[in-house]
Parts: C-alpha cells; sequence; structure tokens
C-alpha cells in the first residue's frame, strides 16, 4: 500500500475508475457528483482517454451503452434527477447486458429537491426505476477509502457478469474530505468479451447488442437467463458488514453515512449498558437476507434509520418476514439523523417500549 | 456464366420484412454496395434505430447494435469514442431522428462526431401505424392529423438537412431520392462520399433519403413514388446542403 493522502470523495471515485482501467466517461454536470467530471476531464487528457460531457443524462448513458458494447471498461455519474433521465438506458443495458459503472451520488428529492445530501432513491436504484424485470449490482460505501475499493470491485463486478453496477452514495460521501490509501497495483480481471460489437474483422459472423426480442417465447427464455445470472449473483457476491451484533440488545440497520452516526450512538448506548449492534448492507442489491437470520430473535428488536422516509425499511421487513419488530428512525431534505435522536430511541426500544 | 447481380456481401441472407413497395430495401443495399465497394465490413459498426427498421441488425453483416428511439447518435458516440479507427454508422427514420432524437442528432453533428447518419424521410411514423411525424408535409393526412396537418395547430415540418448544415462540425449533408433509377443512383454515389467522409476523418456526415410508406400513404406503390415526387421533393429539395466542394 501507498501512503495515505487527503481527498474529497468525488475525485476518489474518479481516480479509482482510472486505477481500474477506465479510460472512457461520459456524463452532464449535476451537484454534489460534479468534482468526478472536472477530475475526469483532466486526467482523460492527460493520459490519452476519453472524456464527453454529453447534452444530456439521456445522451451520456447511451454514450455508456455504445462505449460498453464496444467492450471497453466505461463509466457515467450523475446525482438523484439525473439518474431518474438515465433510466431508459439503464435498463436497455441490463437487458443487453452491458458491463458499465453507474455513480449516484444522491440528493435530496422528489423534483429539483435540493443538492443536499439523501437516500431517498433507494428504490430507484434498488428495485430499478426503469422498465421490465431487472436487476443491477448496488454497492453502498460508506468511507472514502471505501468509495476507492468498491469503485475499482464495480468494474470487476460489471464485467465478470456482464451487468451495469452502481456506486450508491449520499452527498457526503461525495462531497467530504477523508484520508484514503491505493493500493501499488489495482486487482483488475480481464474479461473474455468476445460478444463485443467491434467490428468483425472477417474473423467471424457478426456480433449484435441488442435488447429487443420480438419473440415471447425467445424474450421469455432472455428473462428466465437474466433470473438466473441475478441468482448466481445474489449466492456469490452479497456483502454486509456485521458489527457488535452477538448478544446485542437492539440491532440498527443504516447504510452509507448514517452508519457511521450509528457507531457512535453503538459508544454512547455502551455507556449506559445497552448493547446496540449493526447491520450494514454493502451490497444493497443482492441485499443481505441472511445475515438477518442469525439476529432474527434479538430482544429488543430492530431498528432501521435511513436518510429517507423509509425505504431500506422495507428490505429489512422482508428479511426479518414478521420474526421480530421492526421501528423506522429517517430524516429528509438534507437532514442527517443525530445520535442523540437515534440513542433515544435505542434506549426506548432497550427499556421495552 | 458470368455473374452480373448479386447480393452484396454486406447484407445478409435474412429475407427483409418491410412492406410492399417500401423503399427502405433499397435504401439497405445501397448502403451494403458501399460497405462492399469501400471494403469496410469486418471495421464497420451499424446501430440500428426504434421503428421500422429496428432489427436491420439482423440485415446488415456487418457488427450491429440496437439503440432506444432516437439515441443511435449517441450510442454511435459511445463506439466511435472507444473505436476511433473504425467506421459507424446510424441507419434511422424520422420519427427516431427529428422528434425524440433531435437533441442527440444535432450535438451529434455539433461535436463532429466521425460517424455516418443514413436519415430515411417518408414524412410519418411507420411501424406504429402512419402517425403524424415531425416531417409530416402540411395538409396530410395521418391516424393523428386525420384532416391534414395545420400549421397553426401542429406546425411546419422540419427540414432537418437545412438545420444541421448551419453547424460547423456538420461536414456533408446531402439529400436524396430513391424515386427513380437516376436517383438512386445518385443517392448512392451521396452515401458513398459520407462515408469516405468518415474514413477521411472529417466530422460528421449524413444522407437524407426521401422515401415512401405504401402502407400509411395509403397508396399503391407507384402512386407513392409519384406523390414524393410531386409534394415531398418541393418542400425537401434535393441537393448538397453541407461539404459541396469536399475532396474524398
Amino acid at each position: 500500500m501507498g501512503k495515505r493522502i487527503l481527498m474529497k470523495g468525488n475525485e476518489v471515485i474518479a481516480e479509482a475508475a482510472l486505477r481500474a482501467g477506465c479510460r472512457h466517461f461520459f456524463g452532464y454536470p449535476i451537484t454534489p457528483q460534479t468534482e468526478i467530471s472536472h477530475y475526469m476531464a483532466k486526467k482523460m487528457e492527460e493520459i490519452g482517454g476519453v472524456f464527453l460531457q454529453a447534452e444530456s443524462e439521456v445522451a451520456a448513458i447511451n454514450m455508456v451503452y455504445g462505449a460498453a458494447s464496444a467492450g471497453v471498461r466505461v463509466m457515467t455519474s450523475s446525482s438523484s434527477p439525473g439518474i431518474s433521465l438515465k433510466q431508459e438506458g439503464i435498463s436497455y443495458s441490463a437487458c443487453a447486458e452491458l458491463p458499465m459503472v453507474i455513480v449516484d451520488i444522491v440528493r435530496c428529492g422528489p423534483g429539483l429537491g435540493g443538492i443536499l445530501p439523501a437516500q431517498c432513491d433507494y428504490f430507484q436504484v434498488v428495485k430499478g426505476g426503469g422498465h421490465g424485470d431487472y436487476n443491477l449490482i448496488v454497492l453502498a460505501p460508506a468511507s472514502v477509502q471505501e468509495l476507492y475499493e468498491l469503485t475499482v470491485e464495480a468494474f470487476n463486478l460489471a464485467d465478470r457478469y456482464r451487468n451495469p453496477v452502481v456506486i450508491l452514495g449520499d452527498g457526503y460521501l461525495g462531497q467530504m474530505m477523508e484520508a484514503v490509501e491505493f493500493r501499488d497495483e489495482e486487482p483488475i480481471e480481464k474479461a473474455n468479451k468476445d460478444w463485443a460489437t467491434t467490428g468483425h474483422g472477417g474473423k467471424r459472423t457478426h456480433n449484435v447488442t441488442t435488447s429487443i426480442y420480438i419473440d415471447p417465447n425467445v424474450l421469455e427464455a432472455h428473462n428466465r437467463k437474466l433470473q438466473e445470472k441475478y441468482r448466481v449473483i445474489k449466492e456469490k457476491e452479497t456483502r454486509a458488514e456485521v458489527f457488535n451484533c452477538d448478544g446485542a440488545d437492539v440491532v440498527v440497520v443504516a447504510y452509507g453515512t448514517v452508519a457511521r452516526v450509528v457507531k457512535n450512538v453503538i459508544k454512547d448506548a455502551e455507556k449506559k449498558g445497552i448493547k446496540v449492534g449493526l447491520i450494514r448492507p454493502i451490497t444493497l442489491w443482492p441485499f443481505p437476507t441472511e445475515v438477518f437470520d442469525k439476529y432474527a430473535t434479538v430482544p429488543k428488536g430492530f431498528l432501521t434509520v435511513e436518510m429517507s422516509a423509509g425505504q431500506m425499511v422495507e428490505d429489512v421487513r422482508l428479511a426479518l418476514n414478521g420474526r421480530n419488530r421492526v421501528e423506522f428512525h429517517g430524516r429528509m431534505g438534507g437532514n442527517v439523523p443525530t445520535q442523540k435522536d437515534i440513542l433515544e430511541i435505542v434506549c426506548q426500544m432497550a427499556d421495552g417500549q | 456464366m458470368a455473374i452480373v447481380f448479386k447480393k452484396p456481401n454486406a447484407l445478409t441472407d435474412k429475407p427483409f420484412h418491410y412492406c410492399p413497395g417500401c423503399t427502405h430495401g433499397i435504401i439497405h443495399r445501397l448502403v451494403a454496395e458501399v460497405i462492399d465497394e469501400l471494403e469496410i465490413e469486418g471495421n464497420t459498426v451499424g446501430v440500428s434505430p426504434v421503428g421500422c427498421t429496428y432489427n436491420n441488425y439482423e440485415y446488415f453483416s456487418c457488427d450491429m447494435v440496437q439503440a432506444a428511439h432516437g439515441r443511435a447518435p449517441a450510442v454511435a458516440t459511445g463506439l466511435k469514442r472507444a473505436l476511433p479507427d473504425k467506421v459507424v454508422f446510424t441507419y434511422q427514420g424520422d420519427g427516431d431522428l427529428a422528434a425524440i432524437g433531435t437533441a442527440e442528432i444535432v450535438h451529434a453533428a455539433t461535436r463532429g462526431e466521425k460517424i455516418t447518419t443514413i436519415f430515411v424521410n417518408n414524412a410519418i411514423y411507420g411501424m406504429t401505424s402512419g402517425q403524424m411525424a415531425p416531417t409530416t408535409l402540411v395538409g396530410q393526412v395521418t391516424t393523428t392529423s386525420p384532416f391534414g396537418r395545420k400549421p397553426q395547430l401542429h406546425g411546419y415540418p422540419v427540414k432537418v438537412s437545412e438545420m444541421l448544415a448551419t453547424l460547423e462540425g456538420a461536414a456533408y449533408i446531402e439529400r436524396v431520392s430513391v424515386d427513380s433509377i437516376k436517383n438512386i443512383i445518385k443517392a448512392k454515389k451521396a452515401i458513398k462520399k459520407a462515408f469516405q467522409v468518415q474514413l477521411a476523418g472529417l466530422g460528421f456526415s449524413m444522407v437524407e433519403v426521401l422515401s415512401t410508406c405504401p402502407t400509411n400513404w395509403g397508396m399503391s406503390p407507384v402512386k407513392s413514388l409519384d406523390w414524393l415526387r410531386e409534394n415531398m421533393a418541393e418542400h425537401y429539395p434535393l441537393g448538397v446542403y453541407k461539404g459541396k466542394d469536399l475532396e474524398v
């Protein structure tokens, strides 16, 4: 490992992508993720890569679709309203099985909402904001170091499964500066891309990238193939951090920035004689359902905390399937759940309220 | 016996699904003949649109990418930026290019993307059964302008070649027609030149091809050709709009 340096989250995402071998970036300006474009615009020129500021988010994702068809490692980044615009291209890319990395640094909504951090796009990204039966691999980092590591990993996962991968971070993660330590060499997986449309060179029959299957049986067969791929991803790629859960009175479920607030709550609660655990999903899809089985009977129940009106909490309830109480605490509009408020709820739950 | 006429290599053996009298078949053949003559099939990636030609990836023998409605120029941009030494073309209709995909075509031309667009203008939406297109002529009856296109209600038909010719990134823009043998020969020359402009790295190139839609126009194929000559050619004059003196 190299030395620790201080960097902004958004710039670390861009640097990680370059280290992962991404030489093609298509984006459109939107707060609070724009530093990714700034970094890419400068670096791509220096290293002979492609940075292109598209005319819209719609165009940007379709440029990604084209570049991914050619088999190169490619990325786009945006924030909530921009991700709404990209949904068309995301659905097509999932169907056409194109590897790509999409960064969503979430801001508060709905509508133009505001530019402050939020987690209100969990439904959109995790449950599929586009049309059709598809899943994206969704990674949820909680620190700048993890933004780096998961962005590199995102490119490997995208290639391995021929599937779009989303880095879902809130505005805090993109905007904050933190120490990051880069590896000397990245673990880049080489994927076989003999499906890519690069020109057949007279050496094979033509390759086709498509997302249309007019014959119902052919389309159903394609859907079944996608579902089988998703099953394998669930089996192999589900990740979560389980912290302090053994013997806990209450387990809090949180991801991203909120999980860091919860870690402080755990220390505060300990002083009051309450043991609080944390389950932090790192893959939001696939959701780490099985992790919940071990702690399903925790005495005082579960609390889900989000910067939303309550979205991931639905997956927590599904994972527990009625086996325990699930409370929810959320803030919206760019506000963050405070340590004090979470502690108060945890204490009430420990008290049997 | 000497072979004097055969299917171009750049077309597959798959039979076209187009309606009787539709001119897409002619235009496909012209594109394929040009690909053969320039010997670029192995280096070419085409982009299929949404519309009647959504599945022309089954007809062209080169690598093909199917794009979302109107997004072909953006998809082609991604392809070309990833494969700068390859030839990339889009094949789009007037609903795809001149309505839902207006932003994508204008900005691909603005950037001077080194791609070639074959723009087929038949003044109507074909695949969805004959709705008014941005290119529908004033007075023309369609399923969504049942009393004829009225400027006060629907605006005027858009002249894409003239519009794109104002952009500095566009190197070569020509409007042709496939209504007669003479015009088909001219159309092929234009398509060839458009690909040559791309090969020379000169910028964006587009050929607008006036075409018929007998099914949705409600006319016989022969009458459709007459209607094209008598009505479309007047509103959409044939000729080179950009790059007239370009040497390739």
